[in-house]
Parts: structure tokens; C-alpha cells; sequence
């Protein structure tokens, strides 16, 4: 630990006072578009390695849904009867819920990082804030992705088919991961607004479980007590499961779909849902992010 | 001109159901190119806010603070470009390696990938961790820690460090080491604004030392200066049975020529006095007639701990200690 200087002019003794004995480095010349993706890319691979170095998340989001689909496979499956099949019926539940749960990371680890001071590590540095935010959002798409994968295996051992095409099938998955997505932006929004990650796991579950359970995503909604059927036909992840199914192929005759606008135009009003939350949690968070040192 | 300048900070926070905590009331120092400033008081006292401010994490509700010619808080940008911050907040990532930590912060510098990883293998040389280099911070020494995150602020050589009580928590051994390192900088014409708890690092490190307390600035100069500013010299007493406190206290004040204080030591009392050695034995005959035995006593010069004490009216530690979590 002699000298700490830069490259180029190491064991360099210094003038104490106005020089220095080695200079700042600079940065490589740039635009701002190429530096944000740079920095958004840089940020979403910390969280790949992640990932990768804490093995309980992967082995968590990965288990979960295989749990899911066994349990509900076998232990629902014999009680609700669909046209179909039940399995057919669950798998796009399954995959929605899972995917939304999956985006509620983004808060978690928001809340995290901002406890741990990595973020404040960020923002002394010349990265764009923004790219913070990019980079968890991506993580998330990254886990959702996998998690995806595990499900359709898990869902096909048990008997699910795509019985659509395959630009169907590719549709399907990329609405399901886009709205999941967009939810991201939701959840760090809110990671960023409570006082430490605990408040945001309770809130995630006290917020999502309505969401995911009251909707057409385990169980027909038509016999619902009429209050929770209206929040279900309006719920955007009944009318994400719905156009899973449909771009899926899972839908067979005789299947109910509810009378409401939502249910007869699922795949717009997941497309409105998806543009809305962008529209509003990608510059809220932003702004969010940006005024941390304000308050 | 000071190559860091901040005047008149003022930063208020207002925590729910309770007053308005100052946590900067009206702070302003000066920091000139290529020395060491310490800003030196217990935990509360503001250390930590003014470094975020300087470092660019919050914004004050007045004053201003200039780095090098260029405005904080209307350039942050630029500011960035020229720091390099380390300590309690700004954190390494745990799940990265200590080269991967390197690699990230040289990248969002836009140092560019090739530099980066230079950059990152020749720190991770200076700081003696090519062995740990690979493995995950979690699984490092505290040491090992602040190494690392001390490296992270020096990725692109920047002109002004910041360090947030650099050594805290540290054993003697490491913080040794740490200090040479940050001699080292300095001696290379880096200019270091430091906070410490630490009377002995303030003492080791720092060309000038600004005392704070309850947000502002109550004292500054070299350690020899200030501890010139208290004067004197002082008898110290270590009891064996604290119950005979009253009366040492009692024998002090009479002989002394100010007030007698508890020292960090625990059953260590304090007395400024004119002449050392005539005080010394008028104050031993005394207590020894008494009857009270003690385990030490001497003269002393004052230490920044009785600069310390005179100042604020309160130990160092102590109200580190009271204060624990309100910073």
C-alpha cells in the first residue's frame, strides 16, 4: 500500500499542495443515451449476479410455482370442474399470479438496497438515477422469465398444452412478463416510499392476494357473491389470466367468460392496464429516486 | 481559496410527532487544497449530514457549499465526477466480489470496461486483497470491508475524498493500516474531509480539526491548537472504589482551577490546574489523608478529550453513547 495513485504513473512522490501527483481519471468521451444504457446495464447485472449469488431467491421463485401448480393441480383440480379440465383452466392463473408476486420483488429490494447504502453509493457517482430503477425493474423481468420457463415444464409434466399457435403462445408470455413488468414500476415506487423492506412485503401481500385471489385466475367467477364479482370482472389480473387463456388456446367451449367489457376485450384492457401503469409509476419513480436527498 | 468551502448549512428534519431536529444549524468550514480536515463530535452531532450534503446525497434548506470552484447543489453532476465518498452510508454491494464492486463503480464512472477492470485490479494490488479479490464482500472482515469501500472511492484517483468515520469499528491493527493508506493520499495531494469520533484519529490524521456539536461548527484549528485553547495542565485521579467519588471530586475543585470532569477511563477524574506539580502533591496528600486509595495519579496535557469536554460540556463518548441512532 505505497502509493494509491492512478494507472500511468505509479510510485509517483507527490507534490503536497496544489499539485498532484497523479490525475483524476476521466471518463470515456460519450453521449447521454449511450451512458444511460451503459449504467442501466451495469445496474441490471448486479442484480443477475445476485441472482446467481444468493441461491434462496432462484430456489424460492422456482419452487413456488412448481408448488403451485402440483397443489392446485391435485388438491383443486378434483373439486372445480371446467370444460376442459381443470389444469387447463389453472395454468394461465398460475402463471399470472406468479408473475405479479414475482414483480414484488422490485419493492423489496428497493427498500433493501436504500437500507444498505448501496443506493447512496449510486448517487455519489455520475450514474444516471433512472438507470437504478432500470436495472431492478430488469432483474425482475430476468427472475419472472425463469420462473416462466419452470412453470410451462412443470404445467406440461402435469398436462397442460398450448392448443393455439405459436404466435399465440410467444403473445401470451410476452404480455404476461410486460404487465408483470410494468408492475415493477408499481412495486419500487412503493419500495422506495416505506421506511424499511418489511413494511413492504406485508403491503405486497395485503395488496396482492385480493388481487390474485379474487379473480378468475383459480376458480369461475359467475357464482361469486355479486361484490366480489364486479371487483373480479374488473380486477386487470382476471382480464390478464383471461387473454393468457385465450392466446393459449385454453379456452374450450363451453368455458364461461363473464358479460363485462373487461372479460369480452381482455387483451386491450391488459394492453391499457400495462400503458397506465408505465404511464404513471415510470416518472413517479423516477421523480422518486431523483428527491431522495430532498426530504 | 479553500478548495472546499461550506457556509451557512442549515438542515432541518421533522420526525413524526416530535420537534424539528437541526440537524445543521448555520454549519460553515473550510478545507483547503491537498490537507486533511476532520470534522470531529459524537454521533448527532452533524458529521454525517454534512458530508451527504458535500457528497451530494441531500440537499440543504439554506447555505451553500462549493467544491472546487463548482456549486454542490447546483452542479451535482460535475461534483460527482470529482469525489470519491466512502463510509457508513455509501455501502459496497454484499453479493459482489470485492473486484466486481471495483469493476462496477469504475463503470458507472464511464471509465469504460477495459479501464475498469485495470482500475479494479490495480486497487485491489494497493489494498493487499488479491486473495479475497474474488470472494463475495459478505464474506469479509470488517477490515477487509472498509478496504474495499475505501477503494471504491478512489477508483478514479479523485481530488477530494470524503470519509465517514473511515474506522470505526475497526481493530487497532486495521485502523493503523487504514490511517497510512489515507497519509499516503494525502501525501499525493488528495484533499480529505474526514469525520471521526475519534479524538486519537482526529489527532493522527488531521492538519485541521473543526469540533462539532448540535449541528454547527464550536471550535476549529490544528489538535495543538486546540488543545493550547483549554490550556494548562491537568491532574488526573483513577479511583478504586467509585463510592469516593464526592470527595475526590470535592479535593479536585479546591486545587484546581476549574471544573472537575470524569474521563472516558471509568473512575478517571479531571481538574485543570496552574501548577502541575504543586497541585499533584497538595492533591495525593490530601485524598491520602483521606484515607482513599487510588490506582493512578499524575499530570497530564490536555487531550482532545478535554478540548472535547470543555467545549460541549460532555464527553465524546458519552454522548456518543446517549445519542446512538439519532443521527
Amino acid at each position: 500500500m505505497s502509493t494509491v495513485g492512478a494507472s500511468g504513473m505509479p510510485g509517483a512522490s507527490g507534490g503536497v499542495g496544489a499539485s498532484r501527483a497523479s490525475a483524476t481519471l476521466q471518463p470515456e468521451p460519450g453521449t447521454a443515451i449511450g451512458r444511460f444504457l451503459s449504467d442501466g446495464w451495469i445496474a441490471t447485472r448486479r442484480n443477475l449476479m445476485k441472482i446467481i449469488r444468493v441461491p434462496d431467491i432462484l430456489v424460492f421463485t422456482l419452487l413456488q410455482p412448481i408448488m403451485f401448480v402440483l397443489l392446485f393441480t391435485y388438491v383443486f383440480g378434483a373439486a372445480i370442474d371446467v370444460p376442459g379440465g381443470y389444469t387447463s383452466f389453472l395454468m394461465a392463473g398460475i402463471f399470472a399470479q406468479t408473475v405479479v408476486f414475482g414483480s414484488t420483488y422490485s419493492g423489496s429490494a428497493m427498500a433493501q438496497d436504500l437500507k444498505d447504502g448501496i443506493i447512496d453509493r449510486f448517487r455519489t457517482l455520475p450514474m444516471n438515477g433512472a438507470a437504478v430503477l432500470v436495472g431492478r425493474t430488469n432483474g425482475d423481468l430476468v427472475i419472472n422469465g425463469l420462473s416462466m420457463l419452470v412453470m410451462m415444464g412443470t404445467g406440461w409434466l402435469v398436462g397442460w398444452r398450448v392448443e393455439s399457435s405459436l404466435g399465440g403462445f410467444l403473445a401470451g408470455v410476452a404480455l404476461l412478463l410486460l404487465f408483470a413488468y410494468a408492475f415493477s414500476w408499481l412495486m419500487a415506487f412503493l419500495g422506495m416510499s416505506v421506511r424499511s423492506p418489511e413494511i413492504i412485503n406485508n403491503v405486497s401481500f395485503l395488496v396482492l392476494f385480493p388481487l390474485t385471489f379474487i379473480s378468475n385466475a383459480f376458480v369461475p367467477t359467475e357464482n361469486l357473491p355479486t361484490p366480489l364479482r364486479i371487483f373480479s370482472e374488473w380486477n386487470p389480473v382476471s382480464a390478464l389470466v383471461q387473454s393468457a387463456r385465450e392466446l393459449f388456446g385454453n379456452v374450450p367451449a363451453g368455458t364461461p367468460v363473464g358479460d363485462a367489457w373487461t372479460a369480452q376485450n381482455p387483451i386491450l384492457t391488459v394492453l391499457i392496464g400495462i400503458a397506465v401503469l408505465l404511464i404513471v409509476f415510470v416518472p413517479l419513480s423516477i421523480a422518486k429516486f431523483a428527491a431522495l436527498g430532498k426530504k | 481559496m479553500p478548495f472546499i468551502e461550506a457556509s451557512d448549512l442549515v438542515k432541518t428534519y421533522t420526525p413524526k410527532g416530535a420537534p424539528v431536529v437541526r440537524a445543521l444549524d448555520g454549519l460553515s468550514l473550510q478545507v483547503p487544497q491537498g490537507t486533511v480536515t476532520a470534522l470531529l463530535g459524537p454521533n448527532g452531532a452533524g458529521k454525517t449530514t454534512t458530508v451527504k450534503v458535500l457528497t451530494t446525497l441531500i440537499s440543504p434548506d439554506s447555505g451553500s457549499a462549493v467544491i472546487d470552484g463548482v456549486d454542490v447543489l447546483a452542479d451535482p453532476d460535475r461534483v460527482r465526477r470529482m469525489i470519491g465518498a466512502s463510509g457508513q452510508y455509501a455501502a459496497v454491494d454484499e453479493n459482489l466480489t470485492g473486484f466486481e464492486n471495483l469493476e462496477m463503480v469504475g463503470r458507472l464512472y464511464h471509465l469504460g470496461a477495459k479501464r475498469a477492470k485495470e482500475r479494479a485490479r490495480e486497487l485491489i494490488e494497493l489494498f493487499d486483497l488479491v486473495e479475497a479479490q474474488n470472494r463475495v464482500v459478505k464474506g469479509f472482515s470488517g477490515g477487509m470491508r472498509r478496504r474495499i469501500d475505501l477503494a471504491g472511492a478512489l477508483v478514479i484517483n479523485p481530488p477530494v475524498l470524503f470519509l465517514d468515520e473511515p474506522t470505526t469499528g475497526l481493530d487497532p491493527r486495521s485502523r493503523l493500516a487504514l490511517w497510512d493508506v489515507i497519509e499516503s493520499l494525502v501525501s499525493e495531494g488528495t484533499t480529505v474531509l474526514l469525520t471521526t469520533q475519534y479524538l486519537e484519529e482526529a489527532d493522527r490524521l488531521a492538519d485541521s480539526i473543526s469540533v462539532i456539536d448540535e449541528g454547527r461548527v464550536i471550535a476549529e484549528g490544528t489538535a495543538d491548537e486546540l488543545k493550547a485553547s483549554v490550556g494548562g495542565q491537568r491532574v488526573a485521579l483513577t479511583l478504586v472504589d467509585a463510592d469516593e467519588t464526592e470527595t475526590v471530586r470535592g479535593i479536585l475543585q479546591r486545587h484546581g482551577t476549574g471544573e472537575a470532569v470524569p474521563s472516558n477511563e471509568s473512575k478517571t477524574w479531571v481538574v485543570p490546574v496552574d501548577d502541575g506539580p504543586t497541585a499533584l502533591s497538595r492533591i495525593v496528600g490530601e485524598v491520602t489523608a483521606a484515607g482513599i486509595s487510588l490506582h493512578d495519579a499524575g499530570m497530564r496535557r490536555p487531550t482532545l478529550d478535554d478540548v472535547f469536554l470543555q467545549l460541549t460540556g460532555h464527553a465524546a463518548e458519552d454522548a456518543a453513547e446517549n445519542e446512538k441512532g439519532a443521527a
